[in-house]
C-alpha cells in the first residue's frame, strides 16, 4: 500500500479514483488494545476533514475516530460493527471503517506517507 | 512519591507486561496476549494474578480482640471457625464504606486482606480500636491469586492437598520449606485460591504455576472478570458515600449482629427496616455501546435516576455490561432505562447480578 496516506490521528486512507477508503492504523490498534465496540458515520452523511467520524472502544477506554479528509460517506463496513475484534486482527486491510467521495483531493497533500507516519508513530509513542 | 514494586515486578517484565500505576504501585495492566484473551484464559483454564499490592494485616487472636473487632466490623467473628474467611467492611458512622475486606480466622491470629489504596487509613482505624502491639501489617509478603477451572489441578501439583480446601476456607501449607497460607477464594467469579507467601519465594512459586500450565493475567482482565461476576471495585462501586445496604451487600452483614452495636450499625438497621433511596444494580445496554463510570441513567420520562459506577465489555457474556446506583423505584429487574453516552440515550435494562454465572467449587473436605 505504497500510496496509502496517514494522519496524525492514526487513520489511513487509500484512494481509488474519487473514492477514499479509511481505517485506523495497526499502531493505533496496538495502543488501544482489544477493541470491543465500533461506531461509524451514517451512510450519506458529510464529514469534514479532522472532524469526528466514529468511535472505537477498547476494554480500557473510548477513542474518537477522525476523518483525514472531507467528503460524503458512500459506504460503511458493518462487519466491524458486528464483530469489532476484526479491527485488531486486520486493521489495515479487511477492517476498513468507511468509504468517502472526496470533496477536495488536495487535502491528501496534508497527510503523511508510510515512512513519515512510521517515524511519527515511533516518536509519539516513545 | 516513589512508585512501589511488588516482588514479582521483574517476572512481569520478563513476560512483557504493560505497567500502570495503581494505588502507588507499578502493576501489570496486561501482558502481550491482551485483556480479552487473558480474560478467556482465566474463565476457560487458569490465570495467575499478582495482588501483592493489597494489605495483609495480621492481628493476634484473643477473645478481647474479637470483641473489639466486632465493634468495627458487622461480621459474626465469634462463630468464625479456624481457617474460615468472611467478606466484611470497615464503615463510617453514617454507613459509608471505608473499605471492603476479607477477614480470616487463623489459629492464633486474624488475617485481614485490605485494598491497596485504603490500607494505611484502614490500619489507623483498626489501630485506634486495638492496641498497637497486636497489629502487624506485613510488607515482606506477596499475595498471589490463581483463578479458573484448571487452577485446582495446577495448584495441587505445586502444593499437595490444597484441593481439599472448601470455598472461603484456608489452611497452612508449605512451599520449598516455607510456610504459606492459602484460602480458596478470589474475585473473578471462578473457582480459585489466594496464596500468601514470603516475597523471597514469590517468583519461584509463580514460575512453578506457569510451568504447570497457568498464565499471568493483568489488572485489565481482573476488572472485566470481577465486573462480569457482579463484584464491587472499591472507590468505584462502593465508597464512603455508599452503605452496604445501598450496595446490595447486606448479605455480608451477619444476621445475628443486626441488633448489635458496631460502627455504622444504627444506619444499617434503619436502612434495612425502612429501605433505601438508591440501590446498586446490574445494567445491560441493548447495544454494544459501553457505558463507563459516571454515565447518567434516565427513566422513560427523561428524569435522571442514577449513575453508572463501572462499565465495560464482558468477553464471556459477549455484551456491554455495567453496574450503578439507581433510585429504588427503578431498581426492579427488567426495568427499562436509558444511558447517556456521547449525547445519545442508549436503551438498557436493569438486570440481576452476576452477569456471568459463578462456578465456585465446594471442595471435598475441610483441611
Amino acid at each position: 500500500m505504497s500510496d496509502t496516506k496517514f494522519s496524525k490521528e492514526h487513520e489511513w486512507i487509500t484512494l481509488d479514483g474519487e473514492v477514499g477508503t479509511i481505517g485506523i492504523t495497526k499502531h493505533a490498534t496496538e495502543m488501544l488494545g482489544d477493541i470491543v465496540f465500533a461506531e461509524l458515520p451514517e451512510k450519506g452523511s458529510n464529514v469534514e476533514k479532522d472532524g469526528t467520524a466514529g468511535v472505537v472502544e477498547s476494554t480500557k477506554a473510548a477513542s474518537d475516530v477522525y476523518t483525514p479528509v472531507s467528503g460524503e460517506v458512500l459506504e460503511i463496513n458493518q462487519s466491524i460493527v458486528d464483530d469489532p475484534s476484526k479491527i485488531n486482527a486486520d486493521p489495515e486491510g479487511g477492517a476498513w471503517f468507511f468509504k468517502l467521495k472526496l470533496k477536495d483531493k488536495s487535502e491528501l497533500d496534508t497527510l503523511m506517507n508510510k515512512e513519515e507516519y512510521d517515524k511519527f508513530a515511533k516518536e509519539t509513542s516513545a | 512519591m516513589n512508585v512501589k514494586k511488588t516482588a514479582l515486578y521483574e517476572l512481569h517484565k520478563k513476560h512483557n507486561a504493560k505497567f500502570v500505576e495503581f494505588a502507588g504501585y507499578s502493576m501489570p495492566i496486561q501482558y502481550s496476549e491482551g485483556i480479552v484473551k487473558e480474560h478467556n484464559t482465566t474463565r476457560n483454564k487458569s490465570g495467575i494474578f499478582d495482588v501483592s499490592h493489597m494489605g495483609q494485616l495480621f492481628i493476634k487472636y484473643s477473645d478481647e480482640i474479637t470483641d473489639k473487632l466486632q465493634e468495627i466490623l458487622p461480621t459474626d467473628l465469634k462463630n468464625l471457625k479456624i481457617n474460615q474467611s468472611k467478606y466484611s467492611f470497615l464503615m463510617k458512622e453514617n454507613g459509608g464504606i471505608y473499605d471492603d475486606l476479607i477477614i480470616t480466622r487463623m489459629k492464633d491470629q486474624y488475617m485481614i486482606i485490605l485494598n491497596a489504596a485504603c490500607k494505611q487509613n484502614d490500619l489507623q482505624i483498626i489501630k485506634n480500636k486495638l492496641n498497637d502491639q497486636s497489629l502487624d501489617m506485613k510488607n515482606d509478603l506477596s499475595l498471589i491469586a490463581i483463578q479458573g477451572p484448571e487452577s485446582k489441578t495446577i495448584l495441587e501439583n505445586v502444593v499437595l492437598n490444597v484441593s481439599k480446601l472448601k470455598f472461603m476456607n484456608g489452611g497452612n501449607f508449605s512451599f520449598k520449606n516455607n510456610e504459606i497460607f492459602i484460602t480458596r477464594s478470589g474475585y473473578t467469579g471462578e473457582d480459585g485460591f489466594e496464596i500468601s507467601l514470603s516475597d523471597k519465594v514469590a517468583i519461584s512459586f509463580v514460575e512453578e504455576l506457569i510451568l504447570k500450565g497457568s498464565t499471568l493475567i493483568g489488572l485489565g482482565a481482573r476488572d472485566t472478570l470481577r465486573l462480569e461476576a457482579g463484584l464491587c471495585l472499591y472507590g468505584h462501586d462502593i465508597n464512603e458515600n455508599t452503605s452496604p445496604v445501598e450496595a446490595n451487600l447486606k448479605w455480608a452483614i451477619s444476621k445475628n449482629r443486626i441488633n448489635d452495636n458496631f460502627t455504622g450499625s444504627q444506619k444499617i438497621k434503619k436502612q434495612i427496616e425502612e429501605g433505601v433511596s438508591k440501590l446498586r444494580v446490574g445494567i445491560k445496554p441493548e447495544t454494544r455501546v459501553i457505558a463507563r463510570e459516571s454515565t447518567k441513567i434516565f427513566d422513560e420520562k427523561d428524569n435522571e435516576i442514577g449513575k453508572v459506577t463501572s462499565g465495560t465489555f464482558g468477553p464471556s457474556v459477549n455484551a456491554s455490561i455495567a453496574m450503578g446506583y439507581i433510585s429504588n423505584s427503578h431498581s426492579k429487574t427488567d426495568t427499562k432505562v436509558f444511558l447517556e453516552v456521547r449525547g445519545k440515550k442508549v436503551p438498557a435494562n436493569v438486570c440481576d447480578l452476576p452477569f456471568y454465572k459463578k462456578s465456585y467449587v465446594k471442595g471435598e473436605a475441610n483441611v
